[in-house]
């Protein structure tokens, strides 16, 4: 199988990775990068552990080939906190208890940030709407949104 | 419980330069090529065992395919690789298509939508296909390229069954046309799924309502399907009984039970038959009566 070399921007770093046709940009991420806060549930689109940002949208990661990220700016939830600390998103959901036990929060902040950079003020139906392709089978969800609410309000 | 692997079968990728050269590729008989879009349908077909092309190609990055374009004769024209999210929050389609951008709205999750592109899920021709039922009451026209030449197929006729369509080997669906919708035109999108959250339809009904002078009833109304035959159904005898006498609810039921005896509907997981049945004339009515509501406030 024809390999394809390909240069990226990862969590704001420049990436040179040579992928295979077949390769997903969660397999990349994970297996190439070491970036494992993206995770692999479904690997069909529905439950949104995956979920990264390319190019300032979020995808489901386990349905987009590596070779398509050419040039992309791509961020994972590693990309999300910086020197300053958290982001407001993290803060926001490590004291309302907004996640249990981990899996899904890392495609669950993408939807959530996605949505804040394009939409500050949210409201609760549009929250629902931003991440009901981020399944949890933990928390029921009032907490979740709870988070994103509170993080809304701070800014 | 079926196990579906995270990986993918083996194959290769190209990134086309131009459709000619794409429509080269699909026409060489010696690859199972596959036209390559968002990859939201296409992929999970290929983790289940559905598919196996051993050629991706890939024209989604290619001149016009991300286009959104409103025409000074209120056309709309929408690059094939065009995703849902870009099509639904564009502002012309908000505007003078807004059952399109509901209908496009309404496809699985945000992030999904992303990729999900209107060409994908038009030539997937999956009979639960969104945008589909959109497209018929709207009478678009699908254009298709190979080579250099060009030919423009109403989307009545080019859903052929689950999965099939009129486009050729080497055709490649590069924009779909909408004409400038009737005047003061009211749409709505009714989906029914198993949960709230993005399901595929069980029974999706779009109404696209008009006033009509000329019409004995003063309205003229478009009504077609998802999900309930082997295509996307446009049932065109709604507009007889509902363009001949005066508007009421019963010649609405009389619409709605047309509708579902138009519907050809199969069991499978997410619905019976029989239940598909008695839903398409429960959404077919409630997207009548919302249009024509929506028509008498309006004008």
């Amino acid at each position: 199988m024809t390999t394809h070399k390909i240069a990226l921007t990862v969590n704001g770093i420049q990436e040179q990775v040579e992928v295979p046709s077949n390769m997903t940009l969660l397999t990349m991420l994970r297996e190439r990068l070491g970036l494992t806060g993206a995770k692999n549930g479904c690997a069909a689109g529905e439950c949104g552990a995956c979920t990264v940002m390319m190019n300032g949208e979020p995808v489901n990661s386990c349905l987009v080939l590596a070779v398509e990220a050419e040039g992309a700016e791509i961020v994972t939830v590693e990309g999300l906190s910086n020197e300053n600390g958290l982001d407001g998103l993290q803060e926001a959901m490590i004291e309302v208890t907004g996640t249990q036990c981990g899996f899904c929060p890392p495609g669950g902040l993408i939807s959530a940030r996605a949505l804040l950079d394009r939409n500050p003020s949210p409201s609760e139906d549009e929250i629902k709407d931003a991440l009901r392709g981020n399944l949890c089978r933990c928390t029921g969800y009032v907490r979740i949104l709870e988070s994103v609410k509170q993080a809304a309000k701070g800014g | 419980m079926e196990v579906v692997s995270s990986g993918l079968p083996e194959f290769e990728y190209i990134h086309a330069e131009s459709i000619e050269q794409a429509s080269t590729f699909l026409l060489d008989e010696s690859k199972d090529s596959r036209l390559f879009m968002g990859g939201t349908d296409l992929f999970v077909q290929m983790r289940a065992g559905a598919r196996s092309p051993s050629l991706l190609v890939d024209v989604k990055h290619l001149p016009g395919m991300n286009d959104i374009q409103l025409k000074p004769d209120g056309s709309l024209h929408v690059g094939a690789a065009v995703n849902l999210n870009a099509l639904a929050r564009h502002e012309d389609v908000a505007e003078h298509y807004a059952l399109l951008a509901e209908a496009a709205q309404s496809v699985g999750s945000y992030q999904l939508r992303s990729r999900a592109t209107m060409g994908g899920n038009l030539c997937n021709a999956s009979p639960a296909a969104d945008t589909a039922p959109a497209a018929l009451v709207l009478g678009a026209r699908l254009i298709a390229q190979s080579g250099k030449d060009e030919r423009s197929i109403p989307v009545e006729a080019f859903f052929l069954g689950p999965g099939e369509t009129a486009l050729q080997r080497g055709e490649i669906l590069t924009r779909i046309e909408f004409p400038s919708p009737p005047k003061r035109s009211v749409g709505r999108y009714l989906k029914l799924g198993r949960n709230a959250a993005g399901d595929l339809a069980i029974v999706g009904v779009a109404v696209l309502g008009f006033p009509d002078d000329e019409a004995p009833s003063g309205y003229r109304f478009r009504l077609a399907l998802s999900s309930v035959a082997p295509t996307p159904l446009l049932v065109p005898e709604v507009e007889n009984i509902l363009s001949g006498e005066t508007m009421n609810d019963e010649r609405i039921q009389a619409a709605a039970r047309t509708a579902q005896q138009a519907a050809k509907p199969i069991d499978d997981v997410r619905a019976t038959a029989d239940y598909r049945s008695a839903m398409v004339e429960v959404y077919a009515r409630r997207a009548l009566k919302a249009v024509w509501a929506a028509l008498r406030r309006d004008n």
